[in-house]
């Protein structure tokens, strides 16, 4: 394929591999819901499938991808950050999509399938709030309902998101069962499908929950992996990063990066939120300190207590507030193909302000964990002089309050 | 002693009687094991003891607040199971966990912990038909009969291969959406039961959503009996204890048996 640049068109590469048997990424994936969504589980598997090899579906959905979402995004050369770290940094920039992050990639891909379905409204969790304003955004544009749920924790700490999404038409419910946060929201989702399936169309943000959306949501975000290789191809003279890292919480952004260098030499390093550290108990870790469970509808790995009941995630950033994390993280976490790392809290603060202050970038918290990690690790296990790419899945502004109240100790008025 | 589930249940409703099977949150406070006693004595034919799990999502507020307030409590499978093993009420005994739960333990381990507690049959809401064989093997190695839902939107094929997988009872979602009480039966509720009827000779209840005696003798026109969950957990998250079970219940089985 020709480089995507800004401005030019869509290319979207040929689908990537299905899941086998019953969704299964090795031993992890499955459909495991009541029966209740069984049937609609089905006719959506069956949809994506015929509408992804469809070339009418496949040109629509590239030509939505750049007339509205502002694709294909740049990749970027961090020309001052890389001479910091004594790395070579490539930065994916999904910040530029319109609403400012990744997410939009894939509400536009099931807002499309919603309509083809016959459905006229969306439901969807979210933690940080980027998936709740894409779905928002989304439903606004097909004229479709949306009902929105989010932990009452992240209606608390992302206040600006709540009021972007009421604006966009959607209505916002404040999650208050369990830990009132992401888990809890997509429970309260899951429910509110069990009641509605007929008209409505569950649009999970992530590369989870039960078949097909792990692998659905990894094609709806496999563009941004696609893209990246190609342009990092261009910047390198031909070459492949030597490393490609992001953040992962359910995993959507790494998934989507991570397809489109499964192919190539480059080694693939997910980071995790590790919240006040992997030892404190307070953490997002799932691939670090997760055990194999049943969970939203798949197999993966799941923070759990010794009973097998599921643990409440800490982070600074709600995107990876999730005791899980998607089954195919799981499955190239099992075979070795990727690997899995941490990031603090704090060092997502550090990676934060340092994007900030060496590109003018200011990166949202989730992506600051990848940052961060490569951050700490240059000069140590990133080897002086490495090639990196790292995906950039949002962009900062709504955690600046947050951040800002964090360092300086005061609250903006 | 274990009762098996579906002897029983058929013998029961050969007799001309429509089939009660309530729902209590296994540890929920330290009379649960007196609200099982109870809810027999007044004229339940099984019981569902349910084994709470941090994120249920078949279920609605009222069992939600009882499965957090169970766990608060330090509920646990094991220390249910144990206190389950002391029950010899004379009726069939179920659980009703999510399979998370059931994975962690093991599936054999777990099937041959609810064969020692006296437990004949299990209800696991999250594992649908086409995930079932792991678990359904371990089952059937222990002699648990795992009982399968059918809802709504299931179709006329996939009815009668859950009908047919089904051991114990086939249970009839009467509604679309997840347990807790409404303020009249669904619309949904006779067809399915009527489906099941014409799919099955296995016994055929409804439930979720079933709240009232009325609802509960309304719905048993349709089917063979009822399953009563939130409706009586709600009463014993209000403070209720063994005595205002039994009245519920109680109250219950005379409308099936007027009916």
């Amino acid at each position: 394929m020709s480089v995507p640049v800004r401005g030019g068109p869509v290319h979207l590469d040929p689908p990537g591999p299905e899941p086998t048997g019953l969704g299964r990424f090795a031993d992890f994936g499955g459909r495991f819901v009541p029966e209740t969504l069984v049937p609609a589980l089905e006719e959506l598997e069956a949809q994506f499938r015929t509408a992804w090899s469809s070339d009418e579906f496949r040109d629509e959905y590239a030509e939505l991808l750049g007339s509205y979402a502002g694709r294909p995004t740049p990749v970027t050369e961090c020309h001052r950050l890389s001479e910091r770290l004594g790395l070579r940094v490539l930065l994916k920039r999904e910040d530029l999509t319109h609403t400012g992050s990744h997410k939009i990639n894939n509400v536009l891909g099931q807002a499309m399938l919603t309509r083809r379905m016959g459905k006229t409204r969306l439901i969807a969790e979210t933690g940080a709030g980027q998936h709740g304003v894409a779905t928002a955004t989304a439903a606004a544009l097909f004229g479709l309902d949306c009902l929105v749920f989010m932990g009452a924790v992240d209606v608390e700490r992302q206040a600006l998101n709540v009021w972007r999404m009421q604006l966009l038409g959607a209505e916002v419910v404040s999650v208050t069962s369990g830990s009132a946060t992401l888990k809890d929201a997509i429970n309260d989702a899951m429910r509110e499908w069990v009641a509605s399936v007929n008209t409505t169309h569950y649009c999970i943000g992530s590369v989870m929950g039960p078949h097909p959306f792990p692998w659905m949501v990894r094609e709806f975000q496999r563009v941004v992996g696609d893209e990246a290789r190609e342009q990092s191809r261009a910047i390198l003279e031909g070459a492949d990063p030597q490393m490609v890292v992001a953040c992962v919480g359910g995993g959507s952004n790494a998934m989507g990066t991570f397809a489109g260098f499964i192919d190539t030499e480059a080694e693939l390093v997910g980071v995790e939120a590790a919240g006040l550290g992997l030892e404190s108990g307070k953490h997002g870790a799932a691939i670090a300190r997760g055990v194999p469970g049943v969970v939203h509808g798949m197999r993966s790995l799941f923070l759990q207590d010794e009973d097998g009941q599921i643990i409440e995630a800490h982070s600074i950033s709600a995107g990876l507030d999730y005791p899980g994390i998607g089954p195919e993280h799981a499955a190239l976490s099992a075979s070795g193909r990727a690997r899995y790392e941490s990031a603090t809290d704090d060092e997502a603060l550090a990676g934060f302000t340092l994007l900030a202050e060496t590109e003018g970038i200011v990166p949202a918290l989730e992506p600051a964990h990848a940052i961060g990690w490569v951050a700490r690790e240059a000069g140590h296990s990133i080897p002086a002089g490495t090639t990196v790419l790292i995906t950039l899945s949002g962009r900062g502004d709504k955690d600046a309050a947050q951040v800002a109240e964090r360092l300086t100790g005061e609250r903006l008025q | 002693m274990t009762v098996a589930v579906e002897p029983y249940l058929r013998a029961r409703r050969a007799e001309g009687r429509k089939l009660l099977v309530p729902y209590v949150t296994g540890g929920l406070g330290k009379h649960w094991l007196e609200v099982v006693r109870a809810v027999v004595d007044a004229g339940a034919d099984a019981v569902e003891i349910g084994i709470p799990f941090s994120d249920p999502v078949m279920d609605g507020v009222t069992i939600q607040e009882a499965s957090q307030r169970a766990i608060a409590l330090d509920a646990t499978p094991r220390s249910i199971l144990n206190e389950a093993a002391t029950l010899d009420v004379g009726v069939p005994l179920l659980v009703m966990t999510y399979y998370n739960l059931v994975l962690h333990a093991g599936l054999e381990r777990f099937a041959a912990e609810l064969a020692v507690a006296g437990i004949a049959g299990a209800i696991i809401p999250d594992l649908p038909l086409d995930e079932l064989a792991p678990w359904a093997a371990a089952a059937d190695d222990s002699g648990v009969e795992t009982v399968l839902l059918a809802a709504p939107t299931t179709t006329p094929e996939r009815l009668l291969a859950l009908c047919e997988r089904s051991r114990g009872f086939v249970y009839g979602v009467s509604l679309m959406g997840v347990t807790g009480e409404r303020t009249s039966l669904a619309s949904q509720a006779g067809e399915m039961g009527s489906r099941l009827k014409a799919a099955t000779d296995k016994p055929a209840l409804l439930g979720v959503g079933i709240s009232t005696p009325q609802q509960a003798a309304e719905a048993s026109q349709h089917a063979d009996g009822v399953v009563i969950g939130s409706a009586l957990v709600r009463r014993l998250l209000q403070g209720g204890g063994p005595g205002e079970a039994a009245d519920f219940i109680g109250s219950v089985r005379t409308a099936l048996d007027e009916s």
